[in-house]
């Protein structure tokens, strides 16, 4: 409560995020929490690799991927990332309200994504390619669909902060809230860039 | 406990809302003592099946889910969760904290532990516990009947879930929440191995979270990750379990070298021998741990390249242990020792653990390792380690921190009844398994033939085996009779390192005034150098304390509830869950908690009281 008093008649310090011991710790508890994501989508690429070529039959990489479709989503969830940049210099500037207009682009980008995965697994269940139809299916659903769960609680989150702070101004409280979901996201779209190579880019070309 | 602020407050919900480290540590404490009880149970009945050839004790398919049960619960219920207690106690009052980074999700760790651990157990009044070894090897695992496995992939997810948490947790405390003086050279080693032991929970876990996943939607879901037909392969599981299992036998172990660290120091009355030394080997060790997973598949026909390297790895680790080995006998030179309990168990896990050392790297050689495979020699080998080491220093740690965790001492005369009569029945139960390993007694195996020269010593390991449980009986009556023993429980064995420096119990805050630390062993630093009491780094004020909260119990009892959705593949089971634990995740997200702060009357007025 302190916090927000204060806020209201003081200048934000240069970094906000990392101006009180919670802001700190949450950024640093956050970046350990992605290194145990990396792991996880390492293990889930791993996985994906041994068996992408176990198609038994059932239509493989070659024939479903279509790169434009896919380089639309590349664009898309790229963009978003430069969105929360802008966030983020925002948040610094102490610009609230462009920081939520470029939040909401992000939120806007990320469920746009989302659209388009949903469109391309429905595409693809219809081409033939179930869940249970072979090992490249099962790891190649839950690689991407993992990523797309991730995306998908992103964009929940990072509403939830926005309906929930619409009015508070920044203060040192929500400050780290908002910088960790722009880490978080920064990360989901690292994440898409490796299954944009290893799953798309090796399916069509390698 | 300090029931200052709490005083409103009943018993129970205090303990169900808490977020102060030192009662969850001691939570954990129960539910791993509790769990550590199952399965101890479940190895008698092992034991009690195996004590003559072709017993019918238990039938086939019980003993593989006993045996399933005693492995699974053991390594994640267990010795996990006891020290993640002492964990929990400790490293925050060394490292001179108030509480640790996130109390809340400590919290949350727990009780997703607790309650992924009765899921798991649930599945004995359902039908079937999981039957396929704690490894859940696919296809065994993916073709197993009943809804055995499907408890065990969901119980494990809900309890790693929360392991994963307090790992973190343990990471950013000891980053950031240091006492001013208190540099990463000059932590005690029992914070030291927490770090690294966190370091590898984090890395270790998902790796497990994904083997598990995939299980799930092979068992669930009708994925064909693990079924041949149609393309999948199964050594791909093997692999995900392996980096996950092997970090995780050093996630055991490392603790117990930090605790065994801070003993022998105590009881030795000397500064640790080769502080740096062991600081480091504690890192490579941690680092190793992740180099060497394939010696567990060496059978599996890796071929002798990917053998030779990952023998060569573990080979390798045997370096750092040795470090640490000789560190604890030198300081043991020279020092005054005294053979308190807590002592007794660190200097009879030297030779023990030796052994189980000894035999790890027997087990290293992959030529031979095709003739200990899956025998008992593999069996005794990781006992001597697991109770040699992880389990000795869980016992240590109680007779050890004891009195600063309950405000008594544990009885030191039954104590030594207690950990004689441990030691003689460990060596008995495992001893003699080399052997029947060496002869060609397979493991996992529910039964063994008359006249085949194995009937002596599996008798003899079976007694050995109701020793260590008539031990560990004199342990829990030793709780109970030494509760009286509430004198000189501040400081008692002459602490080096500043939790001792605390009231006992410990007040709710830790430290009126966070103390400032001027070196090494800080507050036996204050009592060779300074007034015997740690020099403050700020003036006393008000505290401010985090407010207790009932989300993390029901966050975990919606997950636990969509797990159990799951398992039975209901729907409406699974988004009820679910509701309830976003909608408890959300409630936690929306409110503003700035916890409350505590007046510099009372902290005074209960000072004062400590005197």
């Amino acid at each position: 409560m302190a916090d927000q008093h204060a806020a209201a008649n003081q200048p934000l310090p240069a970094n906000p995020e990392k101006a009180t011991l919670e802001g700190r710790n949450k950024y640093l508890g956050f970046w350990f929490f992605l290194g145990g994501e990396t792991v996880l989508f390492g293990s889930l690429f791993g996985a994906y690799l041994g068996l992408r070529g176990s198609t038994e039959g059932a239509p493989g990489p070659d024939e479903l991927f279509h790169l434009d479709l896919v380089f639309i989503m590349t664009m898309i969830l790229l963009t978003s990332s430069l969105t929360s940049v802008f966030a983020v210099i925002n948040l610094k500037r102490g610009h609230f309200k462009k920081l939520l207009v470029w939040m909401w682009a992000t939120v806007a980008l990320g469920a746009a994504f989302l659209s388009f995965e949903i469109y391309e697994f429905y595409e693809y269940y219809h081409q033939g390619l179930g869940f249970t139809v072979s090992a490249f299916a099962s790891s190649f659903y839950t690689l991407v669909g993992t990523h797309g769960a991730h995306v998908a609680f992103g964009v929940a989150w990072i509403t939830t902060l926005l309906i929930r702070y619409r009015k508070s101004g920044i203060t040192l409280s929500n400050a780290p809230k908002f910088y960790t979901a722009v880490l978080y996201w920064h990360f989901i779209d690292v994440v898409w860039v490796f299954i944009f190579t290893v799953v798309y880019l090796l399916g069509v070309g390698g | 406990m300090s029931n200052s602020s709490t005083s409103k407050k009943s018993v129970l919900w205090d303990w169900l809302t808490t977020v102060d480290h030192k009662k969850i540590g001691i939570m954990y404490f129960f539910g791993g003592l509790f769990f550590f009880t199952i399965a101890g149970l479940e190895a008698m009945l092992m034991r009690i099946q195996l004590m003559f050839p072709e017993m019918s004790f238990l039938h086939e398919q019980t003993y593989n889910e006993v045996l399933t049960m005693h492995g699974t619960t053991m390594l994640f219920l267990a010795a996990m969760p006891l020290f993640f207690a002492f964990m929990n106690f400790v490293v925050p009052l060394q490292i001179g904290a108030r509480d640790v980074a996130f109390p809340f999700i400590n919290s949350l760790g727990f009780w997703l532990f607790l309650f992924g651990g009765l899921l798991l157990n649930l599945s004995w009044f359902t039908g079937g516990a999981p039957d396929a070894g704690w490894t859940a090897y696919a296809p065994l695992s993916t073709t197993s009947a009943g809804h055995g496995l499907d408890y065990y992939i969901m119980g494990l997810q809900v309890s790693g879930a929360g392991t994963l948490m307090s790992g973190i947790n343990f990471l950013v405390t000891i980053v950031n929440m240091r006492a001013p003086g208190m540099s990463m050279m000059r932590m005690p080693l029992f914070t030291w191995t927490t770090f690294v032991t966190s370091m590898l929970i984090l890395f270790a876990f998902p790796a497990l979270t994904v083997g598990l996943l995939l299980l799930m939607m092979d068992r669930i879901f009708g994925g064909a990750f693990f079924d041949v037909a149609m393309g999948g392969n199964v050594v791909i599981y093997q692999h995900l379990f392996w980096i996950f299992g092997h970090p995780e036998v050093y996630i055991l172990i490392l603790p117990a070298f930090g605790i065994f660290s801070e003993v022998i120091s105590t009881f030795a009355k000397k500064r640790l021998f080769g502080y740096s030394a062991m600081v480091f080997a504690t890192m490579i060790i941690g680092f190793l741990g992740f180099m060497v997973w394939a010696h567990h598949m060496f059978t599996v026909g890796m071929g002798p390249i990917a053998n030779a390297i990952f023998a060569v790895a573990t080979m390798a680790i045997a370096v750092p242990t040795g470090i640490k080995i000789f560190n604890w006998l030198l300081t043991l030179w020279g020092g005054r020792i005294r053979f308190t309990v807590a002592n007794l168990f660190a200097l009879a896990f030297i030779p023990s653990f030796v052994m189980g050392g000894v035999t790890g790297v027997q087990l290293a050689m992959s030529a031979a390792d095709y003739q200990f495979h899956d025998t008992y020699f593999v069996v005794a080998h990781f006992h001597y380690v697991i109770i040699g080491g992880s389990v000795f220093g869980i016992f240590s740690a109680t007779f050890y921190w004891w009195p600063k965790m309950f405000g008594y001492r544990l009885s030191e005369s039954l104590g030594r009844w207690f950990f004689w009569l441990f030691l003689i029945g460990f060596h008995l139960t495992f001893f003699v398994q080399h052997f029947l390993g060496l002869i060609g007694m397979p493991r996992r195996v529910a039964s063994y033939l008359d006249g085949q020269g194995l009937n002596e010593m599996n008798f003899i390991s079976s007694m050995g085996a109701f020793m260590m449980a008539f031990a560990f009986i004199l342990l829990v009556i030793n709780v109970f009779v030494s509760r009286k023993n509430t004198d000189d429980v501040q400081d008692p064995w002459d602490g080096r390192t500043l939790e001792w420096a605390t009231t006992s119990p410990v007040q709710e805050y830790n430290f009126a005034q966070t103390p400032l630390v001027r070196e090494l062993d800080a507050f036996w630093h204050e009592k060779q150098f300074g007034d015997g009491r740690m020099k403050a780094a700020e003036p006393l004020d008000d505290i401010h304390m985090p407010n207790g909260s009932i989300l993390p119990i029901i966050i975990t009892t919606g997950l636990t509830v969509a797990s159990f959705g799951v398992i039975y593949s209901t729907w409406s089971i699974i988004i009820l869950g679910l509701l309830i634990n976003f909608g408890a995740m959300f409630v936690r997200s929306i409110k503003e908690d700035h916890g409350y702060h505590i007046p510099v009357s009372e902290i005074k007025r209960e000072q004062g009281e400590g005197k």
